[in-house]
């Protein structure tokens, strides 16, 4: 219940946001019927409506984790964020071992096989990717072998 | 004999040693991708792309390729569903009911030749029906102007929303969600940006790829990260495996009774896979006349899905190839992989392009048998893949998804989005909010919006005009009606749900 008239206020206040940021399209010599700005505040309209059905008419509550588990895909987000910062200036594999091994803990719970599927994951796809897909990835930071 | 004369040259590109070997390795990742739970045919393909991209396949080979795989995929989804109870992609969901139950009496070799066979059958056919409908289609679809293309992709969001969710406002919501992400970048009309906020990465747009492999795939590690992986150790076991031919021979006609209502399923725009299977077994249930055996290892209950999924699998090509309208959550993949390649779906594809219909065409065919013979004699092989342990699954997921797309653009904002798309996908899914409808409008979007103005410039601004011919009308009626049917059919049409033990 909850769950769906908060979503319905944040789409609701999105769209808002949307098509006030519509209405700032800046016009072009060129101009049709229609215009840039119609359509989006058009579909603006059509999600506030749906925002409303949703707070009127909301669905049951759907089962959330308990907050543990939140924190958990909260780390599982950072992963991927470092990661895809990580992935240029520190080569493939140590980057693609550390976050492997840590999502693969996340899922298993299990340390040992954790380790090896990141290590295991590392080393087989950046052989896929570089000699079988001919990918230009880099095995390590750059400048480390000059 | 047109049609002869264009399979001729549809083989005559398909058979080559090349397109060949590309079919057999689809049809394999395909089945591979379809048979792991957490992995489905939109998923897979999504991730497929960027790869397809850096082996620097031609437009055709790349199709043949992504379309063995979609074929495959299908194929696939009944591995897992027979043997663990878990539906491989949404469509498998109701092979699951007839098809566990057979396994458990220790028939699952029966079971998973069985509904094999049944997927060749509504593959076949509907490849059948595809070559004899998309040419009538395309002829159709000439008649078709802005006013009736804006019609039909309002129709396939009306169905598809009509059909992916329990709550009309959440698909709606979806679509719009999608369309709304489709009109960031740069206006197609005016060349003015939109909705950028001066970031030079969202002037081009939000690239669908991007998209599609975050609300996919990445949205799905985070659902094993909240379930631990549990749930998903195969729970019968396979011996020998027999050809179950007398079942075969009694489940004939339902086989073809299936295929047809999938491929009818499968060509209306937004309806798709699930809704084929679905109503496949639900008809085979209600002519049946052992109707009470149903759920319980029913071998027509096998057949009947199974055919009607793959039969809707092909069908769903119909619009996506004649139309530009995709049919389902995959062909809107597959859509988004012809406009990377700079191919436009449409009438005008099947006279400037045959090479590519038709080689496409043959390679469905090649692919149906090639998957004949990998999922009844060799299914063994497939079975042992379900023993990768998802903990090793979903992580190499990830990093094949990250590589991708970074090789796509080589940029961390398009990584970022990703992530982005991921969580955004986790809290919509658990909320009922259904994705499939927001890939269409991300897709769609600009098309649709062209079509609006476009009719608008012909009219000078009337609005009437969008209602003005029989097509249009026609086309608005079955939107509006395939949006509101569901709510009242609801009540009737309710999904069986999965068996547990």
């Amino acid at each position: 219940m909850a769950s769906d008239r908060i979503l319905g206020l944040v789409v609701i206040i999105v769209a808002l946001a949307y098509v006030a940021s519509a209405f700032q399209i800046q016009a072009s010599f060129l101009s049709d019927p229609v215009g840039s700005r119609t359509f989006p505040i058009l579909l603006g309209c059509v999600v506030i409506l749906c925002g409303v059905s949703m707070i009127l008419r909301p669905d049951p509550e759907p089962d959330w984790p308990a907050a543990s588990r939140f924190i958990q895909l909260g780390i599982a987000t950072l992963v991927m964020i470092g990661y895809a910062y990580s992935l240029k200036p520190l080569g493939f594999l140590l980057p693609t071992a550390a976050a492997a091994g840590i999502l693969s803990y996340q899922i298993g719970q299990r340390a040992g096989p954790a380790i090896l599927t990141g290590i295991g994951l590392s080393g087989g796809l950046f052989i896929l990717f570089k000699y079988v897909l001919g990918l230009g990835l880099f095995a390590v930071p750059k400048g480390l072998f000059g | 004999m047109d049609t002869l004369a264009n399979l001729a040259l549809g083989f005559g590109v398909a058979l080559s040693p090349f397109t060949l070997m590309l079919a057999v390795l689809g049809c394999v990742l395909g089945t591979i991708i379809g048979a792991l739970p957490g992995l489905g045919p939109s998923n897979g393909v999504a991730i497929l792309i960027p790869l397809a991209f850096t082996l620097g396949l031609d437009a055709t080979s790349a199709l043949v390729l992504m379309t063995s795989v979609y074929y495959g995929a299908m194929y696939g989804g009944r591995i897992s569903s027979i043997l663990l109870n878990i539906p491989g992609d949404e469509p498998a969901l109701m092979t699951t009911l007839d098809g566990y139950p057979m396994a458990k009496q220790g028939r699952a070799g029966d079971a998973l030749v069985l509904s094999g066979v049944a997927s060749f059958a509504g593959g076949l056919l509907a490849t059948i029906g595809l070559i004899i409908m998309a040419p009538l289609l395309a002829r159709v679809a000439y008649l078709f102007g802005p006013a009736e293309y804006f019609a039909l992709y309002l129709l396939a969001f009306c169905t598809l929303g009509g059909m992916a969710s329990n709550n009309q406002a959440k698909s709606a919501l979806a679509a719009c969600i999608g369309l709304g992400i489709a009109m960031i970048g740069l206006d197609n009309t005016t060349g003015m940006p939109r909705f950028t906020y001066g970031n030079l990465h969202l002037m081009d747009g939000v690239d669908f790829l991007v998209a599609i492999v975050g609300l996919f795939a990445v949205a799905e590690v985070f659902f094993f990260i909240e379930s631990h992986g549990k749930d998903s150790a195969i729970g019968v076991k396979l011996d020998k495996i027999t050809i179950p031919i007398r079942d075969i021979g009694r489940s004939t006609v339902t086989m073809l009774r299936a295929s047809l209502i999938g491929f009818v399923a499968g060509v209306l725009p937004g309806a798709g896979a699930s809704l084929g299977s679905f109503l496949a077994y639900m008809g085979e249930k209600t002519v049946a006349r052992d109707k009470d055996t149903f759920g319980t290892g029913n071998p027509k209950g096998i057949a009947a899905p199974e055919a009607g999924n793959n039969a809707a699998a092909g069908g769903a090509l119909v619009p996506m190839l004649t139309l530009g309208v995709p049919g389902s959550g995959t062909t809107a993949v597959l859509l988004a992989l012809l406009m990377t390649l700079n191919i436009t779906p449409g009438p005008l594809l099947f006279t400037e392009r045959p090479e590519v219909v038709w080689g496409l065409i043959a390679s469905l065919l090649i692919a149906n048998v090639v998957l004949l013979i990998l999922n009844v004699p060799l299914v063994k092989i497939f079975v042992k893949v379900l023993m990768v342990p998802p903990w090793v699954l979903l992580p190499g997921v990830t990093m094949i998804s990250f590589v991708g797309i970074y090789s796509l653009s080589g940029s961390y904002f398009d990584l970022l989005l990703m992530v982005g798309f991921g969580v955004l996908g986790y809290f919509l899914r658990k909320m009922d909010v259904p994705t499939v409808p927001i890939i269409l409008g991300i897709l769609l979007g600009n098309a649709m919006e062209d079509s609006l103005r476009r009719a608008m410039v012909i009219s000078s601004g009337d609005w009437t005009f969008l209602f003005s011919s029989p097509i249009a009308i026609g086309l608005w009626i079955a939107a509006f009606a395939g949006f509101i049917a569901p709510i009242f059919l609801r009540p009737f049409l309710k999904k069986p749900q999965r068996i547990t033990d």
